[in-house]
This record gives C-alpha cells, structure tokens and sequence, in this order.
C-alpha cells in the first residue's frame, strides 16, 4: 500500500492504541480517514514515553492500563485495513519491537497490511538490522528530523528514510503550541537538498490555521496530541469528535 | 528467565558499545548534543590542564583520596575474610556522586552551556550537582519522584539550600525511572542552553563511558591501598549495584586483575514477584530503557515493570551496559541482598565499627557478611561503602523502631 500524499498538505493523524480500547479506536481511525486524514499513526502505549508530553503520556498510560500491547496494535491494524486503504503506520517506542523481535515484527506488520513504521528513540546509526528486515519487505521506514540535526545527520536520515520524512518542528516533546516555530520551514528546507521524499511536519500543531501554515512549506501535518485531547475529553463520542475535528481541518486549512 | 528473541547486535556501527550492550538509543533532537557532549568529553580527556583542575578539585574540595580502612572489628566478628572499607562515604556531600559531577560540571562549562538538570532518586546524586552547580554559579533543575522525595526528605531540602530547583515527578512509580523521564523531556526541550548531568553509568553514548571514567579514581586509589597495606591484591571486591556507577567505579582498575572476584549486589527488595525486587539480572532481559540496551526489568510485551527497594538509590529497572557485558562475559557476578538484609548490614557496620552506611551501600556489606565467614582470614574483601547513611535516618527510623 503506497503512502499517498495527493492533498495539500495531507493529514497524518495520531492515535495513541487502546485509549479508551481497542475498538475504539478502530472507530477513530475510521472516522478520522473518513473526514479527511490521510496517514493514520498508529501509536503503540509505552510504559517510558520519553519524547511524549504530558496528553499523550496520560493517553498512553489509560491504554496500558488495561494491557495494549503491540500485537494487539497490528491486530488492530489489520482489521483497519480490511476496511480502508489509506496509509498506516506503526508509531512506537524500540523496546516493545525489540522484545517481540524485529524480524516477526516486520512480518507481522506486512501481514497485517502496514505500510511502515516510525520508531521514536532509534536514530539512524542503530537501525541497521531494522532497515534489513523493513527493506525485505517493502515496508516504509520514517525517520526523524530535528532542528539540531546536522546537515550530515539530515543526508544519513534521508538515505535511510522511506514513505515520508517527518520533520520535528521544535526542540521538545509532542503537545500543543500557540504558535508555529520558525525553524520548521528552514529545517524543512534543508531536509530537501537531500530527499524527494514527501515532508511531514509534526509536533505542535494544533489548530486549522496552523495546518494551513504548514501546508505552504511542506506536504503534510502531523496532529497528534490536539486528537488525543479531543479523545479524552469526549468520552462515549470519541469517534464523532475527532471526526468533527478533523473535518473543520482539513475544510479550513486545505488549501485545495 | 524469558529471554524474547532479540537481535544479537541491535546496531552495526555505533559508538559506545560493551559487547553488544550500551549504543544512543534517543530521540533525534538528542543526537547532536550527545556529539557535541562526546567530542568535548574526548577533547578534555586528552587535555592536561582538564585533568589538573579535576585532580585538585577532587582533593581540595571533594576529600580525595578516600580513606581504604581494615574494619578489624568485623572481620573478627565474622571469623573469615580480611574485609577493608572504601570509604567514599566520606567524601564531601556524602557519596561517590561527587566524582562525576565534578566531572561533568567542568565540560559544561567548556561547552559554554549554563543551565544543568539531573536526576536523583535517593538524592545524593541530586545534592552532588546542586553542590557543584553552586560551586560554578550555574542554574540547577533536579528532577525527583516524589515517592523518593517522601522517603529523602532530607535530601529535598539540602538541594534547595543550595539554590537548586526540586521539580517533584509524580507519573509512573514516581522513583528514580520517572525523574530520568521527566529530565530526558526537559533535555529534550532546551537542549541547546542545558547539559544534562546524568548520575550514574546509564543512558545514550557517551554517559555510560565518561561516568565510568570520572568514578575509575576509586578503583585506582583502592588498588593502591590494598597493596601498600596487605602487599597483594584483594580477592574479592563488593560493591552494591543500581545504575552501577559506584560499582564500576572500584571495579574497573581490577578488570584486568583476573583473579581478583568483582561482586556487584543488586536490590532484592521484598521478594522474588517481578515488582517487588530491582533485580535486574535475574529477572530481567536484554533491552532498551532510556538510551541505552542493556538488562531491563520488563513484561512479556516489552513494557518496563516496577520496580522496589527500601533503598531509592538501588529501585531501577535497568543496569548500566557495561555491567550487563562484565555479566555474560562472566568477569563479575552478581548476586542480590533483599531490604531486610540490607536494613540489618546497616546496623551491623554502625555497631561493629561506628559507620553508619547509606542503605544502598548497607546491600554489599549485606553480601559481605554472608560471604566472609567461608572465607580464609588470608583472604582480602573489599567493600566499597558508596555512601553514608545520614540521609536514611527517616527510614531507619521507621523499620529499626530503637525508639
């Protein structure tokens, strides 16, 4: 399944798996490529979140709470892709994919219809065995940018990157900001001497004006936390108020 | 022991490597200050006049040499094993943490940076880089579980006196696990003006190294004194094991010593039910935890379990990477002491020989007294007593009931 990123700027949503449940999940996710997202992250709960503020640790302590493992999340994603073909990616911390084994993990996300995976604290000089078995089945591998990223750093990370680039847009930990960096578009602009890979720019970004900013320098945006927000707040409709959200999104940050 | 199927190597050409062991497992806004960190760090290694003004620092203002003390009572009283103390009890603020912050505090000032954060569970580690930080003038955030600031009190307040901020972690199991969490997110965040001092031999390349290195001065004063006042090596040397940075301190000089026994005591807290111990090598399995691959305390899933110990500074999931090679290599062991045997080392040092041990500390000369009595009085044990134990009087108190 090809990550495609035909809108501008196209959506990439993030779901932290297991908040309330599975289920429900399964329904957000719907609900969310429904409305207009793109790219569904699919966020696996860790015990240690250590790039995750304080909405997404909550989140993904409420999913831990009543067990969410990794092969629960590929369970979920197949059964998402059963009944959509937009992009899927599991988003995870290394240790549950390390205790799982990266060759069985790479066999069940292909099984399960994954496109790729992003792995939050593996940066690309240990990703050597992971590249191997991600490569051997065509599954996309998403690396992170940082704005402290060296241009030699932001070559490496290209080079290994597949599907997309996600491109960090500050210094610091996923949640909502008031206003857009102004080192996005300039790490944004770095990152394309060495890519022709699509662009993705997350962490912060919150509002439609904020998405619609992002749309003017790279081909997608990331929202995350501001949909994890919605999720905890609205219990018993979590599906209708990220779909709500999402469309008032994509409806007013879109550019076409 | 369930050992899931981990790749051999998880990496093929990173730095910072014990075996397989050890790498920069971090998110990527993370990776350039750890270059930055390491090129300094390998620079001031080689420069003469950085290591002076460490060495004069460590004497003049640390306490440096550390007394090496033949503890004549408790070797009598335990009828085997000739048992000498390192004392880094007795350095200035009370612990081995000294060494490194002194360390640490002089590469950030070469790297131009003011700002320093840190981690601490039973708060020596804390009171160590507040103290350092007072000494250069720098700011000082401490990030702490407020479970250990409950049981360190004492502690919280020596950090505030010394004009650090005590920023109260209150997620996960609140200990020393969710402090390095919350200072890896202020890193993380202001990583440009903020050196994280990190205490003990954990976390990404190149910490567990250059923390390593600034507690070698241990091993080497102990290998010193041993052989000035018994004229030979010791046969085994005992030192307790949480990140493992006292450990690895008086271990490392011996390393090449192959007879000489390294004895690294892990917390066996309350029992054997994964939760209740901070056991890592005989409950855990190989993994990655806060930047680094190493033995980890974890579920079936992956996930990081609780953890406990009446000592803070032992109640961590996982174990510095070097100790996890010293272990499969099988150039050290490691065996456990529970609380209770901890709880009752702690009073027979203070009552055998009047030092009173940090609880952490009180786990090897747990071990000690159960190995010595075996032992030829020919033989020589050392035990390094990391720290002392005035910060525990709190707990003391509690599971002592002498009043």
């Amino acid at each position: 399944m090809p990550l495609r990123f035909q809108r501008h700027p196209s959506l990439v949503a993030y779901l932290t798996c297991g908040d309330p449940d599975l289920s429900t999940t399964r329904d957000i996710a719907l609900a969310a490529i429904e409305s207009g997202a793109d790219v569904i992250e699919l966020g696996v709960p860790f015990s240690d979140p250590v790039a995750d503020g304080p909405v997404i640790q909550r989140a993904s302590e409420r999913a831990l709470r009543h067990g969410t493992s990794l092969l629960q999340v590929l369970g979920l994603a197949k059964e998402i892709r059963q009944r959509s073909q937009a992009g899927l990616i599991i988003f995870t911390y290394l240790n549950p994919i390390l205790r799982m084994g990266i060759p069985r993990f790479s066999a069940a996300a292909k099984d399960a219809g994954v496109d790729g995976a992003l792995i939050t604290d593996l940066p690309v000089e240990e990703s050597h065995d992971y590249l191997a078995e991600m490569q051997k089945r065509s599954l996309a591998t998403v690396f992170l940018a940082a704005p402290t990223s060296t241009d030699a750093r932001l070559k490496q990370i290209a080079q290994a990157s597949s599907g997309f680039v996600y491109a960090v847009s500050r210094t610091g930990v996923t949640g909502p900001r008031q206003q857009m960096p102004e080192e996005a578009p300039k790490l944004v602009a770095r990152l394309r001497r060495y890519t022709d890979l699509p662009v993705a720019v997350g962490f912060g970004i919150s509002t439609s004006a904020q998405f619609k900013a992002v749309g003017k320098f790279a081909d997608a945006a990331v929202v995350g936390s501001m949909i994890v927000e919605t999720i905890e707040r609205n219990p018993g409709k979590e599906a209708e108020s990220v779909a709500q959200f999402v469309k008032q999104l994509s409806v007013v940050g879109r550019l076409s | 022991m369930a050992t899931a199927t981990i790749t051999k190597s998880p990496t093929k050409k990173s730095g910072g490597r014990f075996g397989v062991y050890g790498g920069r497992y971090v998110p990527e806004t993370l990776m350039a200050a750890l270059d930055e960190l390491e090129q300094h760090y390998e620079k001031a290694k080689r420069d003469r006049s950085f290591q002076r003004r460490l060495d004069e620092l460590l004497r003049t203002y640390a306490g440096r040499p550390t007394p090496l003390f033949f503890a004549q009572r408790l070797t009598k009283k335990l009828g085997g094993a000739t048992i000498y103390l390192k004392r880094e009890d007795l350095l200035h603020t009370g612990a081995h943490k000294i060494n490194n912050c002194l360390g640490q505090v002089l590469l950030v000032e070469r790297m131009g940076k003011h700002r320093v954060i840190a981690e601490t569970g039973a708060g020596q580690h804390g009171v160590a880089t507040a103290t350092v930080c007072a000494l250069m003038g720098f700011e000082c955030v401490v990030y702490m579980g407020t479970e250990d600031m409950r049981r360190q009190e004492l502690n919280v307040f020596r950090m505030r006196l010394l004009g650090a901020e005590v920023r109260g972690v209150d997620s996960g199991s609140r200990t020393l696990k969710d402090a390095i969490n919350e200072a890896m997110r202020d890193w993380v965040t202001n990583v440009r003006t903020t050196h994280y001092l990190l205490g003990s031999v954990l976390g990404a390349h190149p910490y567990p190294t250059m923390v390593r290195d600034f507690h070698k001065v241990t091993g080497r004063e102990a290998r010193a004194q041993i052989l000035r006042a018994e004229g030979k090596l010791p046969k085994v040397i005992i030192a307790c094991v949480g990140g493992g940075s006292n450990s690895i301190g008086i271990f490392h000089e011996f390393i090449k010593d192959k007879k000489v026994q390294l004895v690294g005591v892990e917390a066996g807290g309350r029992g054997e039910r994964l939760g209740d111990h901070a056991a890592r090598f005989s409950g855990g399995s190989p993994g990655v935890l806060q930047g680094t691959y190493s033995y980890v305390l974890q579920d079936e899933a992956g996930q990081i379990s609780a953890t406990h110990s009446v000592s803070a500074g032992l109640d961590y999931p996982s174990i510095g990477p070097e100790h996890a090679w010293l272990k499969d290599t099988g150039r050290a062991e490691y065996v456990s002491a529970s609380d209770k045997e901890a709880l009752q080392a702690c009073t027979a040092l203070a009552r055998t020989e009047g030092i009173i041990p940090a609880l952490e500390s009180a786990h090897a000369v747990a071990e000690v007294i159960k190995r010595a009595p075996k032992m030829k009085k020919s033989d020589v044990v050392i035990v390094n007593v990391s720290g002392r134990g005035d910060k525990d009087m709190g707990i003391l108190r509690e599971n002592l009931k002498l009043d």
